[in-house]
């Protein structure tokens, strides 16, 4: 069977590869723009915190003998403890100036994470095991399925639905997002905004760890990985617009599948197809797609 | 962009009378600098200074961005590095006299500071940070893949050829006293710059855009030409720098040496006309220094990073201007 002239497999095989990138793409712009939405702070520590949830799996797996699940609620937790202390010691200093200042220290962070493992681990990759339940591949009549990455894009989108519920649909989101608003009003009702602060900051490293936890077993756990995806996610944020949680949800999915299709197409251009096309939305939509901001 | 350039003598600082020679004693100052550079190659090793050199003016010009126009790019890589590939291919490829392949690398860093200008300009603030960063990384890509650029191996191997087709710039000494006209040239540009009324206009668009849109300045039009001017000048540094290595690689395209700018004139003094001139070499020598320890350069260069930003905006220049001596000298930042 043939569609647009390529074999189905191979169709369907990219458009997987596609979501599965998207997954991460939405799980970690979700996380940059929850970030945003609050401190004004562009997280640039997120590929970093992304790295660091992948390691303390490994890690966990290695020293430990601590297994997938359990990872998978571990390395969130604590990345997201480590980010709360560096919020409460260091990045509340910076609220009061530029916002560029934010984005400068935590560049600064994510350099120093990611030399420090650089240097202990060396720059190669390791692979990380799939957990047994999920190993073998599921055969779809038109594709062979892997069972993990079905998976990857059922915790992915479960994650994100939930984060979006949080913020959108629970009375903590309502202070959230009513401290975005006006924080010294929120305050003056009684409510512990810097505590809000903290907990968001930790929240945001705690979705990028879980998402380097699902990506470990998907793509080999390196220092570098976190580099790699975060320019790409900037672009997706600038795309999307960081106004709306859907918004960073929806692009992200969007601009992965766009990413897996170019490279059945014109695989050239598949490692620049995210920029192009955020270039394409600054010109004729400078909000971006579902941005109100400029 | 307005705390970045926290006044040299805030007003809480307490009135100290400029010296009645300040001027003579700052003239004096920079003619010993200019005396020193001219000796420098007899005491140090000269390669290190040119390449000091190229990247003190890639962050003066970087800073005349940042500095005096409040915008801050994380793509200033893409005009260093690719006018560093522009260069490499005139010299050697087409094999054009250096000043006119410098020439082409300019040309075509200002081209390439235009259009991604363009697009990043459409956005403000944060998002044009993040849009200057993912164009660069797209002009990264590509030169991995296109064919000029040689991708991983790079260009090598580049004849640094005769200036104006006379003087033979493969001498090191020759070469050392060419980069360092440059460099002067190119900071004498950057001073006229920033002192003209162009450079004025920027800098009220830094300190309260509004208003300048309301005294009816095109904004968005000062800004691209700040901006394709920054191109050209950071096009003029890597150019220089292809030429006295010899060879252009994807390094110097990549988002680490955007980052490395910024911190060169973060160090130094952000909106500052010397203080990134010193962040660069400071960071220059301490990448020189750590190159021989096996110790990762990352891990300080962040570091700095995260402490400049904490405790140090005002950068080297900056606290020297605000401390009692450089106001004594009266020293500010646009001179």
């Amino acid at each position: 069977m043939m569609i647009f002239g390529i074999p189905i497999q191979a169709f369907m095989g990219q458009l997987l590869i596609g979501l599965i990138n998207g997954s991460f793409y939405a799980l970690l712009s979700l996380g940059l723009a929850v970030i945003f939405g609050l401190l004004r702070v562009i997280n640039f520590a997120h590929g970093a915190q992304y790295m660091l949830g992948a390691f303390a799996a490994l890690l966990l797996a290695m020293y430990g003998g601590v297994s997938y699940w359990i990872a998978l609620v571990l390395a969130p937790v604590f990345v997201g403890l480590a980010a709360a202390v560096v919020e409460r010691t260091m990045l509340s200093r910076l609220y009061k100036l530029d916002h560029l200042y934010g984005m400068l220290f935590t560049f600064g962070l994510a350099l120093v994470i990611e030399g420090t493992f650089r240097y202990f681990f060396g720059a190669s990759g390791k692979p990380y095991p799939a957990p047994s339940a999920l190993t073998g591949a599921t055969n779809l009549g038109f594709m062979v399925l892997p069972n993990y990455r079905a998976w990857v894009i059922v915790a992915s989108l479960t994650v994100c639905l939930a984060t979006w519920a949080l913020i959108e649909r629970t009375r903590l989101g309502a202070y959230l997002r009513a401290a975005t608003e006006n924080p010294t009003l929120v305050q003056a009702f009684g409510i512990n905004v810097p505590l809000l602060l903290t907990l968001t900051y930790a929240l945001g490293a705690g979705l990028a760890a879980f998402a380097g936890v699902l990506a470990a077993p998907v793509y080999q756990v390196s220092p570098l990985m976190g580099s790699n995806i975060i320019i790409v996610v900037f672009a997706v944020v600038v795309v999307g617009g960081m106004g709306s949680i859907m918004g960073a949800i929806v692009t992200g999915y969007l601009l992965g599948i766009a990413e897996g299709l170019t490279k059945v197409f014109y695989p050239e251009a598949s490692n620049i197809v995210i920029f192009v096309i955020m270039a394409i939305v600054l010109i004729l939509r400078p909000a971006g797609l579902f941005g109100k901001d400029v | 962009m307005a705390h970045a350039t926290t006044p040299a003598a805030g007003p809480d600082a307490p009135a100290i009378a400029v010296h009645p020679q300040a001027g003579r004693i700052r003239a004096g100052i920079l003619l010993a600098l200019l005396a020193l550079s001219l000796v420098a190659p007899m005491v140090v090793y000269p390669i290190f200074l040119m390449k000091l050199l190229c990247f003190a003016l890639f962050a003066a010009a970087f800073n005349l961005l940042l500095g005096y126009t409040g915008l801050l790019s994380f793509g200033h890589a893409a005009f260093f590095g690719g006018s560093a590939y522009f260069t490499a291919h005139a010299a050697k490829v087409w094999g054009l006299t250096p000043e006119f392949a410098i020439l082409t690398g300019v040309a075509g860093a200002s081209l390439l500071g235009l259009v991604i200008g363009l697009i990043a300009l459409r956005r403000q603030g944060i998002y044009f940070t993040m849009i200057t960063l993912a164009l660069a990384q797209m002009f990264y890509f590509f030169c991995l893949q296109a064919r000029f650029t040689h991708g991983e191996d790079g260009i090598q191997s580049v004849p640094r050829g005769y200036l104006f087709g006379l003087i033979d710039l493969s001498h090191t000494a020759t070469m050392y006293y060419f980069v360092l006209a440059v460099f002067l040239i190119g900071m004498i540009v950057i001073w006229r710059f920033v002192n003209s009324p162009f450079g004025m206009i920027l800098k009220s668009i830094r300190e309260n855009e509004n208003r300048a849109i309301s005294l009816g300045y095109s904004v968005t039009q000062y800004k691209l030409g700040a901006f394709v001017m920054s191109a050209a000048l950071a096009g003029l540094a890597g150019g220089v720098k292809a030429l006295v290595f010899q060879f252009a690689t994807l390094t110097d395209v990549s988002w680490q040496m955007s980052g490395e700018v910024v911190l060169m004139t973060l160090l130094g003094g952000i909106g500052t006309l010397l203080g990134p001139a010193f962040g660069a070499g400071l960071v220059v020598t301490l990448q020189n220094y750590l190159a021989t320890s096996n110790f990762p350069v990352t891990i300080i260069t962040g570091m700095v990073f995260m402490v400049c930003v904490l405790v140090f905006r005002r950068g080297l220049a900056g606290e020297f201007y605000a401390s009692r001596l450089g106001r004594r000298l009266g020293f500010n930042p646009e001179n």
